[in-house]
Formats: C-alpha cells, sequence, structure tokens
C-alpha cells in the first residue's frame, strides 16, 4: 500500500470507526463500512483536507470504495 | 439569559431593528459577532457600541458573489462561525395581480436564496466541529398569509420546509436548525403605519400590544444556546398570540 492509501485507510478507521481490516480497496463506504451519505461527505471533506485537494461534487459522486478515493486523490495531488 | 462565550455569530441584516437587536443580544451573552447588512454606517454604529467582539461584514445578499463571500469574511473576522442568524429580508409587496416577475424573484432571492446559500457554506465547519446553530427569522405570514405578500409569505414559508429538511440531515451531528417567527414586532417599519392602522393591527393580538425586538432576540438566544441542543427543525412564534400555531 502507498502512502496515500495509507492515509486514506486511516481517515476512514477514524471517521467510520471500523476495524481496520475491513478497509481494503473494494470496501463500498456505504455497502460494507456502514457509512450514510453525509459521512461520504465528510469523508470527502476530511479527504480534501488531508491531501490540500479540491473535489469537486461530480467527483465526489464517483468515489464509492476505498480504491476509488485512493485513484482519484493519486491523479489529484 | 444563556451563557455563549466563546461562540462566534454572524447575523445578517443586523442594521435593521430585529436584527440590531439579535447581535445586542448574542454579544451581552459572551458570543462573538459578525455583523452584516447594505448599510454600512449603521452597522459601524452598532459595532462601536457593543465594543469588543464585534466585526462589520457588509454584504448585498442580491448579489450571489457577495453571498459566497460573506461567510469567508465572518470566519476571517472571528476564526470559525458557530451560530448563523438568517435575519435579512426585503418586502416588494404588491396584490398578486400586479405582481412583477421581477417582484417576486427579488424576495425570494434575498430572503430564500441566500439562507441556502449561506447556510450551506457555514456547515462545514459545524460538521467539523460537531457543533452549530442556525437560526432563521421567518414571520407569522409565512404561516397565515397576508394580501400583499404573496411573494414575502412564499419566501418565509419556504424557509421552514428548507430548514426541517436541514435539520434533519445535520442533527445527528450537533447542529440544530430552526426558524423564529415574528408577528407584528415595533420597528422603523411599523413606526411607519398611522395611529387607525395599529389599533385594527392590536384587535387582533391578544396579547394587546406590538412586540419589541427583544422578545425576537430572546428566542433567538435560546435556540443558539447549549441549552436548546434538542430542539431542532422547529418554528417559535413570537407574536402575542396573533396566530397560535
Amino acid at each position: 500500500m502507498s502512502d496515500i492509501a495509507d492515509r486514506v485507510k486511516k481517515i476512514v478507521v477514524e471517521h467510520l470507526g471500523v476495524d481496520e481490516d475491513k478497509v481494503v480497496e473494494s470496501a463500498s463506504f456505504i455497502d460494507d463500512l456502514g457509512a450514510d451519505s453525509l459521512d461520504t461527505v465528510e469523508l470527502v471533506m476530511a479527504f480534501e483536507e488531508e491531501f490540500g485537494i479540491e473535489i469537486p461534487d461530480d467527483a465526489a459522486e464517483t468515489i464509492q470504495t476505498v480504491g476509488d478515493a485512493v485513484t482519484f486523490i493519486k491523479g489529484a495531488v | 439569559m444563556f451563557d455563549l462565550t466563546g461562540r462566534n455569530a454572524l447575523v445578517t441584516g443586523a442594521s435593521g431593528g430585529i436584527g440590531g437587536a439579535v447581535a445586542e443580544a448574542l454579544h451581552a451573552a459572551g458570543a462573538s459577532v459578525a455583523l452584516s447588512g447594505t448599510r454600512e454606517a449603521p452597522l459601524r454604529d452598532l459595532a462601536e457600541r457593543l465594543g469588543s467582539r464585534a466585526h462589520v461584514v457588509p454584504a448585498n445578499l442580491s448579489d450571489a458573489e457577495a453571498v459566497a463571500a460573506l461567510p469567508k469574511a465572518a470566519a476571517e473576522a472571528m476564526g470559525s462561525v458557530d451560530i448563523l442568524v438568517n435575519n435579512a429580508g426585503i418586502t416588494r409587496d404588491n396584490l398578486f395581480m400586479r405582481m412583477s416577475d421581477e417582484e417576486w424573484a427579488q424576495v425570494l432571492e434575498v430572503n430564500l436564496t441566500s439562507v441556502f446559500r449561506l447556510s450551506r457554506a457555514v456547515l462545514r465547519g459545524m460538521m467539523k466541529a460537531r457543533w452549530g446553530r442556525i437560526v432563521t427569522i421567518t414571520s407569522v405570514v409565512g404561516t397565515t398569509g397576508n394580501p400583499g405578500q404573496g411573494n414575502y409569505a412564499a419566501a418565509k414559508a419556504g424557509l421552514v420546509g428548507m430548514s426541517k429538511s436541514l435539520a434533519s440531515e445535520v442533527a445527528s451531528r450537533g447542529i440544530t436548525v430552526n426558524c423564529v417567527a415574528p408577528g407584528f414586532i415595533a420597528t422603523a417599519m411599523t413606526d411607519k403605519l398611522n395611529d387607525e392602522q395599529k389599533a385594527r393591527i392590536l384587535t387582533q393580538i391578544p396579547a394587546g400590544a406590538m412586540g419589541s425586538p427583544a422578545d425576537i432576540a430572546a428566542a433567538v438566544s435560546y435556540l443558539a444556546s447549549r441549552e436548546a441542543g434538542y430542539v431542532t427543525g422547529a418554528t417559535l412564534h413570537v407574536n402575542g398570540g396573533m396566530a397560535m400555531v
């Protein structure tokens, strides 16, 4: 796992209060990690701050899984 | 009455009678206040009277760019916006059949759309802080209707539905969203009424008197307080019994 993936994972674990081993690349925030829609908004906010990037709303909608987040952030930083 | 020490409040329409009283009450409770309005001079006077913890952030809420800049200016001045009081409002009264599209649009833009934009902008900080208070001043006419105020009543009723929707979205994050609906309040606007008009209005108010801006400010102070944390999506009617809804 890259540095970005580790940092994403840490944010997800902290924010959603889930076990670290559940936060795999294919895990869906809503279906697998128990996030509600507002949690996903907050996760995007947290990613923006952690990585100093801006995630537009239409991009945010495509970020459904941990892997989606890592891929998007890798392309944005 | 309530302790708001350490809280930062943005009050729109603070140059008016009700907004000024709200800002004064929040300030007296210990909050820092950012005073917004279109007229800078009365805002400066108020800020001077309040002394420390008072900031002037003028904005014209009919201008979308000014609306976008306002929460940033307030947060820069105070460090955050923990309490947003949406008080600013305009009237463009006309009989429904004579009301122009422009009169309709202007009132909706300032009284409803700007509140949506300001509330959206302050939510980010409130979500992070897990604490926030949004209090919007509506009006009794949003519930009862009023001849000549189709646009104004529509905007005020719209604020109630908007506030309830937002309240249910963010309740789990420690943010409450409520409305205060004034009835007839003695302000510069009602001073223009003649004695006969005033007498007629008073017959409709069980309390037998017009309210004061301080009556509204007290309601806002409560809803902004820590003690009101379990009250959300509500409208607190402050109207001397004029409409018991």
